[in-house]
């Protein structure tokens, strides 16, 4: 298995699902020429050209429409945020348009479509730039919401959320992008909506998504030498969990912390 | 002199307006008796606009609209009865009664849907042109949206990508003058809304949209060079609407006389003295038709009537589509019908893209020109 930092893998993902479906197109600022902000599309528009790789004006708000706009009509945007701070000018699109399209066309049209870029906190950039959106977005039907914390998950579920015929809103980890991990070749899907429990242990569970997780791991080896035994789930998914791993990883040791990486008001910890 | 225009043409599009405004009237009704509830926004007055567009395009362009969305679909052909029963709220509906007056969707006659949220279609609209660009199709959208959709943000980010890509895409702005309440000069530092246009480097062009045959001679130019992939147009329509803006509105920030100076231009009277002057068409054809329409509208409350109550446990479904789920097709669910117009694209296998959006050499020269690399 090849060791691939957070981006190369999200690259990789990016690369094999494009090749595999020419309906897949990726548009955002800087995806281009620039090789993207945070290089995740490093390469893409020389290998798939510039109608598949888009360099959008910034204009949040305007091509995130579009995306949605393509997708109602049968075509699989990605639509990259450069992070999810700017995408709250385009929040419109994504909350009353691409997640309630199945719900008042009674059925009649899907919209698959990801919107992904990076969140969560960042270093030294005061309060516009260092948020953790994911939770806001968990509150709406109609759209799955993933924060895969490991290169191999974020290749998988990317994977997974582009052939998904609903709306994915992906949060990356800001500061993982550059992190290492082993991430397997080809054909790896990891399923939306499950859960993992990333460490086994009886006394209490820690739930965690995105780049917190490695924070719990670190809390669970320091309880380990306290004689607690700390069981940590990376929840994965925030929005439409298929199983209720969740549930049944904290009936087996009947405490649990959460671990946002932001206000804990309105979290995904504080829903039922 | 003779009339470029045929007869059939005529007394269709005679017979659409007259249905959207029969439509409309029996809707105010219905409300009125309680049957339908929310917010609902008439198009009387308007029909012009709607009908002129509808015969000027191809039955398979792409369509989508603003909250005032009943009418459009009326005139692309769909179920004046699966309509209705979308207002009350029934099952029959197009939506099952989920979307109501502000989301009619006719996927099967290629219209996109009513948006609630004002321009909130607009770069939706550039995205469906971008498709068939993309696909390499020939097929265009059309995107209405009132002249208050025209200060809100989705309008200038959406026209500045579709004029630069070239999308086949053709915005109808359809001024009625106000947005709600508020006199659309007294929130606008320009409005003739079609003048925005040249800052984008659109064609953009007003047209009387209270003649349908105006209107239909400006789309279907309009059209032709939007095909032939010369870019996006900015139409606006200058129409007038005899209503409120919803049902619930008496209007009474504008006056009686301005309304009864404007119900002059009424469109359906006016289409019908054009057709008897150049005599291509009788009274007794008007007479027919607006009998047929009367009885149409009729059958179509009849049917919203009959239509089952949803279940509670609708409310729910169509969130999210499971793996493997099709598509609801309206006609074949409600009526059984047989739907084989159902749009459809090569697989991702099968899509060769051969489009160049933004060519190297382009992009060099522009950066060359701002400094950026020798």
């Amino acid at each position: 298995m090849a060791e691939l930092m957070y981006r190369e893998a999200l690259n990789q993902a990016l690369a094999e699902e494009m090749e595999r479906d020419a309906q897949v197109f990726l548009i955002g600022e800087e995806v281009g020429r620039y090789q993207g902000a945070f290089k995740v599309s490093q390469g893409l528009l020389d290998k798939f050209g510039s109608a598949r790789i888009i360099d959008a004006p910034i204009s949040e708000l305007g091509f995130t429409g579009l995306g949605v706009g393509a997708a109602m009509v049968g075509l699989r945007p990605v639509v990259e945020m450069m992070t999810w701070n700017f995408a709250i000018l385009a929040m419109d699109q994504i909350v009353n348009n691409a997640a309630k399209l199945r719900h008042m066309s009674g059925g009649q049209l899907r919209c698959p479509i990801v919107f992904r870029g990076p969140g969560g906190a960042g270093g030294r950039l005061s309060s516009q730039h260092s948020q953790a959106l994911e939770s806001t977005y968990a509150h709406f039907p109609g759209l799955k919401v993933i924060a895969p914390a490991t290169p191999a998950d974020a290749k998988g579920m990317l994977k997974a959320a582009i052939r998904d015929d609903n709306p994915v809103v992906m949060f990356e980890g800001e500061r993982l992008y550059a992190l290492k991990g082993e991430v397997p070749e080809g054909e790896h899907i990891v399923p939306l909506g499950k859960a993992d429990v990333k460490r086994e242990g009886k006394d209490v569970t820690i739930i965690t998504w995105s780049r917190m997780y490695y924070f719990c791991m670190e809390a669970a080896e320091q309880l380990a030498k306290e004689g607690i035994s700390a069981e940590v789930l990376d929840l994965r998914t925030l929005a439409r969990m298929a199983s209720s791993s969740r549930g049944r990883s904290v009936r087996r040791s009947r405490i649990s912390t959460e671990m946002p990486s932001a206000s804990s008001c309105l979290a995904a910890s504080s829903q039922k | 002199m003779a009339s470029a225009y045929s007869k059939d043409l005529l007394l269709t599009m005679y017979r659409k307006m007259y249905l959207m405004r029969r439509f409309e009237e029996r809707t105010q009704q219905q409300y009125g008796l309680g049957k339908i509830a929310g917010f609902c926004h008439l198009y009387i007055g308007q029909e012009a606009v709607a009908v002129g567009i509808n015969e000027a395009i191809r039955p398979d362009d792409y369509m989508l609209s603003g909250y005032r969305d009943h009418a459009q679909p009326l005139a692309r052909g769909s179920h004046p009865g699966m309509i209705m029963a979308e207002l009350f709220g029934r099952t029959g509906g197009y939506s099952k009664g989920k979307g109501g007056s502000m989301h009619v969707f006719d996927i099967e006659h290629h219209f996109y849907g009513g948006y609630g949220i004002v321009g909130g279609q607009i770069p939706l609209a550039a995205g469906m042109a971008f498709a068939s660009r993309y696909r390499n199709e020939d097929r265009i959208t059309v995107c209405y949206f009132g002249d208050a959709a025209a200060n809100q943000g989705a309008f200038h980010e959406t026209f500045n990508m579709a004029a630069k890509w070239k999308l086949p895409v053709l915005y109808v702005c359809e001024n009625n003058r106000y947005g709600m309440g508020t006199a659309i000069a007294r929130v606008s530092a320009e409005p003739e809304i079609h003048k925005r246009g040249a800052a984008y480097n659109m064609r953009h062009e007003a047209v009387d949209g209270m003649d349908a045959l105006k209107m239909y001679e400006a789309v279907k130019d309009a059209a032709a060079y939007i095909r032939a992939g010369k870019g996006p147009v900015l139409m606006e329509a200058n129409t007038y609407r005899f209503r409120g803006h919803s049902v619930v509105d008496p209007a009474t920030y504008r006056s009686k006389d301005e309304v009864e100076e404007e119900r002059k231009n009424d469109p359906i009277p006016r289409l019908m003295h054009y057709a008897l002057n150049k005599k291509l068409a009788k009274e007794a054809d008007f007479e027919a038709i607006e009998a047929e329409v009367k009885a149409q509208v009729d059958e179509a409350v009849k049917f919203a009537d009959e239509s089952p109550e949803p279940a509670l446990d609708e409310l729910w479904r169509d969130t999210i589509v499971e793996e493997g789920e099709p598509d609801v097709r309206p006609r074949e669910r409600v009526l059984g019908a047989k739907v084989d117009k159902w749009p459809s694209y090569p697989s991702g296998k099968e899509l060769k893209v051969t489009w160049d959006l933004e060519p190297r050499a382009q992009a060099d020269k522009a950066d060359k020109a701002a400094g950026l690399k020798g």
